[in-house]
């Protein structure tokens, strides 16, 4: 309640020529009270939200750092308060790269990053060539404009299913087209299993996230003035050093937010490679969520699988933090 | 939202340029409705065979069967009921604490909004157990049942979308006048009605952008309706994968399915997508 009494006002933006609620005689006073009022307000406002972030997130977050550290499997799953502890034999094991299991999670964490940056990467680029293409007024522009964020309107389990069954072997779109069509491959080719489901993967992912860039970009793009371009285009500069100088530039703030969002969603992503692959993706697409999802639940190790799981979070934790830091410094640096 | 044409037309290279990046980026994008939609119109022999892009033998066979195959019916009000709740629940939500953090100071509010918004961060597979043992332990010590209910699923859902959802609005209503809620507040109005007076109807593409949001989210959940449901409680997203766990795959059966599942989020969806634009230009990417 301490906040009450700082000496800034209670509302931010301070305009010293609206003071007129109750005159300047009356006002002082009135307002003491008056910010004390609201002084638990917020505090109410917020608690439904601070309690439900607590009981879904917070809470079983510690949970799982505590089950890190214990030998839960199935035998303790009744009474897990009872799991004897393991110190930090879990951790040990996960990074023990030597070993088959360190080496398996290793190998699943560069497929995931290889997966991570290909994709975030391509659904940007795609992004931001849809958004700019579509950012001067023609005709079909509105239902091309429906027609990308389609995928992203799609649920992902119905579109992920449709997916997998263009990528079947015998009776999917894709061999149809690339082998008896095109005859671009010898013979059909499986896209599920194998060295190419990562590409399959690759696919899937950039046809379900670029659609959310290019909304959050088409969004960014309507908040740069008009003017901006027109005096441009009388100082004669063409359509494409426009969009260089001055659409590009106006885009960073968003940027940064953007790549940010879509790198922690697709890092993390469990949806799709489930409904493409099931509970065990194949070697070349084992994603790190699907890959400790198996070491729990499949083989009931969740003493094991949190260890990896906290692994992850910290691993996030360090790139994001690393990455606000550089990219709020250059913002800085190109404002001054 | 119509801009007017720039004074000088783009040359020629732009514009092809433009043509063919967007066909491919509409074939792409349209490509598994597209197979969807024609596969769901052919009877299982031509989908178990080599692909056709046009039904040869035409029959809406598949969308009569996707009824009495899997339980669809069933999981389909599932959905709708978790869905619906948590997006209205959300929505309300993150209405109080966007304002509270819009509109007032006090101590807590920077650890607030950041904590809030680094659960985006965590793993779902992190905290996936700890949730499922923290339903049964209520569940045994209070009687409220959560695991395997809708209600629990109900609470999931809604905290997952919270996070985007506050901040968002947070964004919106920042960008409203807040003039206008004083001016509220002068005449007499408490903070809350001025609230529902004033803001919520001045933010109502903001809160419209989050709804479809929160409802886009609960309705296409995976993994915790995988663990989190039983044969009642079922949601659609685990539902569907019984037309493939029998002997056949009914692969125009599970792409009716889909189509039928996708149909309400997508017109849904489309008929609103203005407001998430304007929702996002106000908010979110400022």
């Amino acid at each position: 309640m301490t906040a009450t009494v700082t000496p800034s006002s209670g509302h931010k933006a301070g305009n010293p020529e609206k003071t007129d609620n109750g005159g300047a005689r009356g006002r002082r006073p009135l307002r003491i009270p008056d910010r004390i009022r609201q002084g638990g307000l917020p505090y109410l406002l917020l608690l439904p939200a601070v309690v439900l972030e607590l009981l879904i997130h917070i809470i079983p977050m510690v949970i799982g750092i505590w089950v890190s550290f214990r030998q839960l499997t199935q035998f303790f799953i009744r009474n897990w308060g009872n799991s004897p502890s393991a110190g930090f034999d879990n951790y040990k094991i996960a990074i023990d790269f030597d070993a088959p299991i360190g080496q398996a999670l290793l190998h699943s964490f560069l497929v995931t990053c290889a997966f991570t940056v290909l994709s975030v990467g391509l659904s940007w680029l795609f992004g931001v060539a849809a958004a700019i293409m579509l950012q001067e007024n023609f005709r079909g522009r509105n239902i091309l404009r429906t027609i990308f964020l389609v995928p992203y309107a799609l649920p992902v389990y119905a579109a992920v299913i449709t997916w997998a069954f263009m990528f079947q072997h015998d009776n999917g779109i894709i061999n149809h087209v690339l082998h008896d069509q095109l005859g671009l491959t010898d013979k059909p080719s499986f896209w599920l299993i194998g060295n190419n489901s990562f590409i399959a993967l690759v696919v899937v992912s950039l046809w379900k996230s670029w659609p959310f860039a290019f909304l959050m970009l088409m969004a960014a793009l309507q908040n740069i003035p008009r003017d901006l371009y027109e005096a441009a285009s009388i100082d004669g500069a063409g359509i494409w050093q426009q969009i260089r100088k001055i659409t590009l530039p106006s885009l960073r703030p968003v940027n940064q937010v953007l790549v940010l969002v879509l790198f922690l969603w697709t890092f993390n992503d469990f949806n799709t490679p489930y409904v493409l692959f099931g509970k065990s993706a194949p070697e070349a697409a084992d994603l790190i969520s699907i890959h400790i999802y198996q070491s729990s639940f499949v083989t009931w190790n969740f003493g094991s699988g949190s260890a990896m799981s906290v692994l992850l979070l910290l691993f996030l934790l360090v790139v994001t933090a690393v990455y606000l830091l550089l990219t709020s410094r250059g913002r800085k640096g190109s404002n001054g | 939202m119509a801009r007017p044409r720039s004074p000088i037309a783009p040359p020629q290279s732009f514009v092809w340029t433009r043509r063919v990046v967007l066909t491919l980026l509409a074939a792409f994008a349209l490509l598994p409705v597209y197979v969807m939609v024609s596969s769901s119109l052919k009877p299982l022999e031509d989908v178990s065979g080599t692909f056709e892009w046009f039904p040869a033998n035409f029959t809406i066979r598949p969308y009569i069967d996707i009824w009495s195959t899997v339980p669809l019916a069933k999981y389909f009000v599932n959905s709708l009921i978790v869905a619906g709740s948590a997006t209205a629940l959300s929505v309300v939500i993150a209405v109080f604490a966007a304002y509270a953090v819009s509109r007032y100071r006090f101590r807590g509010k920077r650890v607030f909004t950041v904590t809030v918004l680094s659960t985006q961060m965590f793993p779902g597979i992190l905290f996936l157990l700890p949730l499922f043992l923290i339903f049964v332990n209520i569940g045994n010590t209070t009687g409220v049942e959560l695991y395997g209910s809708r209600g629990g699923l109900i609470l999931t859902y809604l905290t997952f979308s919270l996070p985007f959802s506050i901040w968002m609005l947070i964004g919106y209503f920042d960008s409203i006048p807040r003039e206008l809620d004083e001016a509220a507040m002068v005449d007499g109005c408490g903070p809350i009605r001025a609230l529902f007076r004033v803001v919520v109807p001045a933010a109502v593409p903001g809160i419209v952008a989050v709804a479809v949001y929160a409802f886009m989210t609960a309705w296409g959940e995976v993994l915790f309706a995988s663990v989190m449901t039983n044969d009642t409680t079922r949601t659609l997203a685990v539902g569907l994968q019984g037309y493939a766990t029998q002997n056949d795959v009914y692969w125009n059966q599970i792409m009716a399915a889909s189509l039928v599942v996708s149909v309400p989020v997508v017109v849904g969806f489309l008929l609103l997508q203005r407001y998430l634009v304007a929702g996002l230009t106000a908010g979110a990417v400022k």
